[in-house]
């Protein structure tokens, strides 16, 4: 994961958050991929979604496995904490974390190797347990730092730099998660900004496993004519079917919206997410028929976008484990050992 | 047998019993053997059972030694024969003038002779079919009319096992009547048509008071509690699962919120090892005390993670519950055969800290001990038990508590430290024993940090650099020379004469041969025992080793795996290590240890 510092310079007329810090706060070092990844524009996402959410980096922990995507977390947050785990197998380290210390805000970031190939069931039971973090898939369709070989979600008929075309189905991850029972399930364009950050904002707001799928492109090995997953044809064939926006606790909603095509749900944290149909016939609040609308996109050659779906009410892993409020981590001894009296008692049983 | 010899083996005997799994004979035979235990008389257990739920062979080894002997002897006495599957073999293993005992309500094989012991007929299932109705009662009363018919030829106390079937059965009003029927039905038997008792017998002593008959997954969960762990992450497999078991069957007691219920655990049922391993992983990182249980296969799939951890330095506390290899192996069968694959386990220059418990006394108390290095080294710490002791119940003493006990957490600094530091770096050495200072998430701004596998300089940077990385490494080594004075020391056994010969053990083979040190002693051989309790080896093995021109190293692989990490990190000559090895998955007899030790003392006698 190489970096290269930043200079620190603070312009005097950046906007502070309410915790009196700016944007670069949440910045990390340069990013050492290609010029125009798309990952750096989800990096600089991440960077606004955060710095707007008013968190206090070191109460976030970022993770990633092992790829490009996964180079990422070195680029935003620096005052955060980091772990670059090893491939595929960020979301076992996520699940500690979490059961560790529930007050951390979790982040992953992940790429379509690293979740859809070697740690398909780490990221498929993370998702399974509803663990309380967000989960990013940085998604290009394709191995960048072993150049180029096709991923798992690469689409039929897709064709490589070298010139194979694919002929494997891909698979989806919004898909899964929809019919796995994820509890928030979102697909993004790196090149959407204005999709991209309140999705990460609700997503990390929400209690449980939010996806965020985000197709992005890989410049050097899949950008080319005939790719599905390059710039040109995700513009043409993005299909925003609903638009969320977030907005904090307490805050008024301003923007007037037609009766019946937005609809508000409330996170635990009392801000609230505005669903707003972009594609008329399309139901947030239908798992089953939301994955019948991305399907059925997909054959068309879609790629459907926005937040697919979301139920608040699903249980994380400490609602089901029925943990203490506070982080386990932080439990004093004196509550966790049952001391002398109790080992002396319960010894008879073993006489 | 001549008279003198027989009445000497009171209280000194094997008995056996071979009978069919899923039968629920594993309760009749655990009641025997504590029956034996309160009666004051050292006893011990052996479950050899096969992987699988009904119809197979199973058998208990059950070891009756006044002078508190709990290895295998190497020879039966009595057997039971309940499994005519088994009769040829089980008939062949008694040790001549023994005993066998089979189910005579079918003919026995009579081209199967054996003149030199006793055979006793009891036709257990014609009295069972006679007065129970159902036939699953009449399977299960089997086995404790077996225990009845045991009860008058061996002279158990019968208080004692009425007491305990209803204590076993205590909610079950029902299985208490029948259970006690069938075992009185067993016991007229015998008194009516045998002679009682025979004269290998139990007679009660005073020899097991400040004792326990515990397993040692029941007492390492147990550690786990004590020590304060928070956080277990693990998959399914014998013969680790009954750690996880009872460690979540004591949070219920322990670690529940006596006002909300709410539990002060969290255990993870991992989607597979490579998971609990992360999960433990990202536990610690986080500052709870994680652990998982495990045995050899997955722990192969622990690798990548352990040396990630070893790297990235996380403590981790993982019990390898040892079972038979390579690959699925004998699941239910015991070995100590994960020995290289824990102590080197991953990819690059990876070494792990072992521990090495001999019973379940010590599964408690290393569990804890476990933890604690763990913190103290920012590494992983194997238990590396095995399905003998981890399954089996051993007679030990009582677990004792400190109650000043308090965990070491290590170099962790607090909110307040980091306050004050100017900097923090994760992998500089401030005390020159080549531990650093770590920080956990959430804490203060300043502790941020980036944990990462990758090559990182002493900051914790992402480095590629040659000198930066070496540093790093050759502090990793460093600090592994700490460990070695930090982990438990041998157990160090003179024998009464200056001794040029040297017993070397680890685990459960201590206990064969404590008993064949002894044997060879009363025959005037005196040696001299280092039990190892931990890798890194430390000073005192070395010295031990440099203390003598021969050395035999007991352990229960194939491949000598012990004395490969003795020649390996102390340099110690191949032609100075004898092994003597046990690897056929069952649990190491003295036998096979004072055979191969009178060998050897022959020879040099005859040199």
């Amino acid at each position: 994961m190489t970096s290269i510092a930043k200079p620190q310079i603070v312009h005097q007329g950046l906007k502070r958050n309410a915790l009196g810090l700016t944007i670069r706060d949440y910045e990390g070092g340069m990013s050492t991929l290609c010029a125009g990844c798309g990952h750096d524009s989800i990096t600089a996402a991440i960077v606004q979604a955060f710095f707007e959410l008013d968190i206090e980096p070191h109460t976030v922990a970022k993770m990633s496995g092992i790829g490009c995507s996964s180079k990422t977390p070195a680029y935003f947050l620096s005052a955060s904490h980091g772990f670059n785990s090893v491939h595929g197998r960020m979301p076992s380290i996520a699940t500690g974390a979490n059961a560790a210390n529930r007050k951390l805000h979790l982040l992953g970031v992940s790429g379509d190797g690293d979740s859809l190939s070697i740690g398909l069931g780490q990221f498929m039971h993370a998702l399974r347990r509803n663990l309380d973090m967000v989960y990013i898939i940085e998604n290009n369709g394709v191995y960048g730092l072993t150049k180029g070989q096709f991923s798992a979600s690469a689409d039929v008929g897709s064709k490589a730099k070298r010139g194979e075309v694919n002929k494997q189905p891909p698979i989806d991850p919004v898909q899964m998660a929809l019919a796995l029972g994820g509890s928030f399930v979102a697909r993004s364009f790196s090149g959407d900004k204005e999709q991209l950050v309140p999705l990460i904002k609700a997503g990390v707001r929400h209690r449980g496993f939010a996806l965020i799928d985000v197709i992005s492109p890989c410049v050097t090995f899949n950008d080319h004519e005939d790719s599905t997953k390059s710039y040109a044809y995700t513009r043409e064939f993005n299909h925003r079917a609903i638009h969320a926006d977030f907005v904090p606790p307490a805050a008024e909603i301003k923007a007037a919206y037609d009766e019946g095509d937005v609809l508000s749900v409330e996170l635990h944290d009392g801000s609230r997410v505005l669903l707003k149909k972009v594609a008329k016939n399309y139901d947030a609040g239908n798992r089953g028929a939301a994955l019948e609308y991305v399907r059925a996109r997909q054959r068309a050659g879609e790629i459907v976008t926005g937040l697919l779906y979301l139920d608040e009410s699903s249980p994380d892993l400490h609602a089901v484990n029925g943990t203490v409020s506070a982080p386990l981590s932080e439990l004093p001894y004196e509550e966790l050992c049952p001391g002398r009296d109790a080992l002396l008692a319960l010894q008879k049983r073993f006489r | 047998m001549a008279k003198e010899q027989q009445k000497s083996r009171v209280n000194d005997f094997v008995l056996k019993i071979a009978n069919v799994n899923g039968t629920g004979s594993a309760s009749a035979n655990s009641l025997l053997m504590k029956t034996v235990f309160r009666m004051g008389v050292p006893v011990s257990g052996k479950n050899f059972f096969p992987s699988n739920i009904q119809g197979l062979p199973t058998w208990y080894e059950i070891r009756v030694s006044k002078d508190g002997y709990l290895a295998r002897s190497g020879s039966v006495d009595v057997m039971v024969a309940m499994n005519a599957q088994t009769y040829g073999r089980d008939l062949a293993e008694v040790a001549p003038g023994g005993v066998l005992i089979y189910d005579s309500t079918w003919p026995r094989d009579r081209q199967l002779a054996r003149p030199d012991i006793e055979i006793i007929g009891v036709p257990l299932a014609r009295m069972c079919n006679e007065r129970f109705s159902s036939a699953r009662t009449r399977i299960l009363m089997k086995n404790m009319a077996y225990v009845g018919v045991l009860a008058a030829l061996l002279a158990l106390d019968r208080d004692v096992i009425v007491a305990l079937v209803k204590e076993t059965f205590a909610r079950k009003q029902a299985l208490i009547d029948s259970n006690l029927e069938a075992l009185e039905l067993g016991f007229t038997y015998a008194r009516e048509h045998l002679q009682c008792p025979l004269p290998l017998h139990v007679k009660a002593l005073d020899k097991t008071s400040g004792h326990i008959m515990i397993d040692g997954n029941t007492a390492a969960a147990l550690g786990c509690v004590y020590a304060g762990a928070t956080v277990g992450a693990w998959y399914p497999i014998t013969p680790s699962t009954s750690l996880m078991d009872a460690f979540k069957s004591f949070c219920e007691r322990y670690r529940k919120d006596p006002d909300t219920g709410e539990r002060r655990y969290c255990v993870v049922q991992a989607e597979d090892e490579l998971a609990a391993i992360g999960i433990v992983l990202g536990a610690t990182w986080n500052g709870a005390r994680a652990f998982t249980p495990t045995s050899g296969p997955g722990l192969s799939l622990m690798s990548e993670f352990l040396g990630f951890a070893y790297f990235t330095e996380l403590p981790a506390v993982v019990f390898d519950v040892q079972r038979v290899g390579p690959s699925t192996g004998m699941p239910t069968r015991t070995q100590q055969a994960d020995l290289i694959a824990a102590a080197y386990a991953s990819h690059g220059d990876t070494k792990h800290v072992l521990l090495f418990p001999a019973d379940p006394r010590e599964c408690f108390e290393h569990a804890v001990a476990a933890f604690d290095l763990a913190d103290r080294l920012q590494t992983p710490v194997i238990v590396m038990s095995d399905l003998d002791i981890g399954m089996n119940d051993w007679m030990c003493r009582e677990l004792e508590w400190d109650a000043s006990y308090r965990p070491d957490r290590g170099k962790v600094l607090s909110a307040e430290e980091l306050e004050a530091a100017k900097a923090f770096h994760r992998y500089v050495d401030v005390d020159g024993d080549g531990i650093p200072q770590r920080t956990l998430p959430g804490v203060h701004p300043r502790g941020a940090y980036f944990v990462r596998g990758s090559g990182h300089n002493q900051y914790g940077g992402y480095t590629e650099d040659a000198a930066e990385y070496t540093q790093v490494v050759d502090r990793l080594a460093k600090k592994w020379q700490t460990a070695a004075e930090l982990v438990p020391e041998p157990v160090i056994r003179r024998g009464r004469k200056e001794s040029a010969l040297g017993v070397v053990a680890i685990g459960s083979s201590h206990a064969a041969v404590e008993e064949a040190l002894d044997r060879l002693a009363a025959k005037g051989v005196h040696a001299d025992y280092c039990r190892i309790r931990a890798f890194p080896f430390g000073k005192k093995v070395r010295q031990f080793l440099e203390q003598h021109d021969q050395v035999f190293v007991v352990e229960q692989n194939r491949d000598a795996q012990l004395r490969t990490l003795l020649q390996a990190e102390l340099g110690y000559p191949a032609t100075r290590l004898r092994s003597i090895l046990s690897y056929g998955g069952l649990p190491i007899d003295q036998r096979c240890v004072a055979e191969a030790l009178e060998q050897h003392a022959a020879r040099g006698v005859a040199a």
